[in-house]
């Protein structure tokens, strides 16, 4: 497993967010996380980030224990992520915020700058080169000198896919990438999320949009008052009667 | 020639102020270019122009390492205060170095080898225009370079975001923390070279209003370059000057209109004057 959950807890204040919350994720594919709202889902995307440290339980990265590191740490262990209520430096431009999410892929030093030596002047146009990629890979190149509070709901989103994946990422943490975006926009993530897959980055994406989660996760978990339901394929997770029941209610109780 | 003499015979000392206060209005922009906000940077000088006063009076040391060992002591200290407090975050910073300033002024008033309130009295004057602006340029440039380097930009992002920040890898205590100490250092360089410009420091200087007057250089010029608080301090240290000329010499008049230019600023500039003047694009530089 790429990204093991073992037994994960995690409360604030009086309410258990998280509740002994296990299981695996495969390397490469896409994991789809599903559950009504407040079931813990936004929490355990927080515990991989490193934002929120489990108060038991062990996550484990490649074999690796993460649950201690501070979110730093963890981000330069590969591990890239957006939020479902946007956070992007809405000062900076959209080419701005990407190359602000170079932190850990570009030199960027100091002593060559102030020698004014030509290496610096050639990393950083291909820094740069790289910042426009990860724009255009979701789309909004042409927007690159806006500013990112000028942008639409869901340019800001494959904005915030892009900062993300100018950390060259091996496990992006995607909240709710698609809420807000047309259809055409959806079905381009689509094609995205698939091609970075290809390319051998594992994928955990909390979604709504249930359609699009069959589509596109090859597992499912199924959160529920912080505990999970179910791990499994999408047409398995959909037929298990505790998740019809955490959805819909059971009849006559 | 004869002009330019005669312009420094009048406006020497003025020219020199000037240069003193943009360089700390600069110390004050690299912790602000972070979002955090030091009540202490005057404070900071205070203790750069005492500690390099000291040791030139007492000790005889050669300019450049009173100097240097004024801005080196501003910047220790600065990080024993930043360590803590710039792990938490908000407005923790502020509140510290304000009373840190407090601590120094009142330190150098009861302390003897700082003269008490009279001041540290009968320092070599050894600092001229051209060492001000030498250091000035010098900073000014550092600074410009600083913000196009991987410095520059994650204090760009912890200003705009600090929990994205994280999430993109950025260090944000350590950064932060960085920052407060880069401005103690400047700061203390200022102090330092003001000590041997003046003949005679005293508490009062480096109080919490010289600190506020840094904050409003910042404000008044902008904060969106290393232009704007030079000329914020140019304007506002000028401007006593200027109206000096049109005979309106009351003082609580000039900082009546201080304050107006300030609000004015605020309301109707939220970038500063400097966004008058089209500024370097970040992103166009190197």
């Amino acid at each position: 497993m790429f990204l093991e959950f073992e037994k994960i807890s995690r409360s604030y204040g009086g309410v258990r967010a998280l509740w002994e919350v296990s299981f695996g994720v495969e390397a490469a594919t896409i994991h789809g996380i599903i559950g009504p709202n407040g079931s813990g889902k936004t929490t355990l995307i927080n515990v991989v980030s490193g934002l929120a440290g489990p108060d038991s339980g062990r996550l484990l990265l490649e074999g690796r224990e993460v649950h201690r590191l501070p979110a730093h740490r963890i981000a330069a262990l590969g591990v890239a992520r957006t939020f479902q209520n946007i956070r992007l430096f809405s000062n900076m431009t959209c080419l701005e915020n990407v190359i602000a999410g170079q932190h850990l892929t570009a030199q960027r030093a100091l002593v060559p700058r102030l020698l004014r030596l030509p290496s610096a002047r050639l990393e950083e146009r291909r820094c740069r080169a790289d910042a426009l990629a990860c724009l255009s890979s979701v789309g909004i190149e042409s927007r690159a000198e806006a500013l990112a509070g000028s942008l639409s709901y869901g340019e800001r989103r494959r904005l915030e896919i892009a900062r993300a994946m100018a950390l060259r990422p091996r496990l992006l943490l995607l909240d709710e990438p698609i809420a807000g975006m047309r259809q055409q926009e959806i079905d381009e993530m689509e094609a995205l999320f698939r091609s970075l897959a290809e390319a051998g980055v594992t994928i955990l994406l909390i979604e709504h949009n249930m359609p699009f989660m069959m589509r596109l996760c090859s597992r499912i978990t199924v959160l529920h008052f912080g505990q999970t339901v179910t791990t499994g394929a999408p047409q398995q997770v959909c037929a298990h009667p505790e998740v019809i029941e955490a959805y819909l209610g059971v009849e006559g109780r | 020639m004869a002009f330019l003499s005669q312009f420094f015979a009048v406006y020497g000392s003025l020219v020199n102020f000037i240069g003193i206060n943009a360089l700390l209005a600069l110390s004050l922009y690299v912790t602000l270019s972070a979002g955090q906000l030091s009540l202490g940077n005057a404070a900071f000088a205070g203790i750069g122009a005492y500690t390099a006063g000291i040791l030139t009076m007492r000790f005889h040391m050669p300019y450049a390492i009173s100097v240097a060992a004024g801005a080196g002591l501003a910047a220790v200290i600065a990080l024993l205060i930043g360590l803590p407090v710039l792990r938490i975050r908000g407005i923790f910073l502020a509140m510290a170095t304000l009373a840190f300033g407090e601590v120094v002024r009142i330190a150098a008033v009861n302390l003897d080898i700082t003269g008490g309130a009279q001041g540290l009295v009968g320092i070599p004057n050894k600092t001229t225009t051209c060492t001000i602006y030498g250091v000035l340029a010098a900073t000014a440039y550092f600074l410009a370079v600083l913000r196009g380097s991987k410095v520059g930009w994650s204090l760009a992002a912890i200003r705009e975001d600090e929990t994205a920040a994280m999430a993109l890898g950025i260090n944000t205590a350590r950064y932060k923390t960085l920052a407060f100490v880069l401005g103690a250092f400047i700061a203390g360089i200022a102090g330092a070279i003001y000590a041997h410009l003046n003949f005679i420091i005293t508490p009062g200087e480096f109080g919490f209003s010289a600190a506020v007057q840094l904050l409003i250089y910042n404000i008044v010029g902008g904060m969106q370059s290393v232009y704007g608080p030079m000329l914020g301090a140019f304007i506002l240290t000028a401007l006593p000057e200027v109206l000096r000329g049109v005979s309106l010499s009351a003082g609580p008049l000039r900082l009546g209109i201080n304050g107006v230019i300030l609000l004015l600023v605020i309301l109707y500039l939220p970038n500063g004057l400097i966004s008058f003047l089209k500024g370097p694009n970040r992103v166009s530089r190197i």
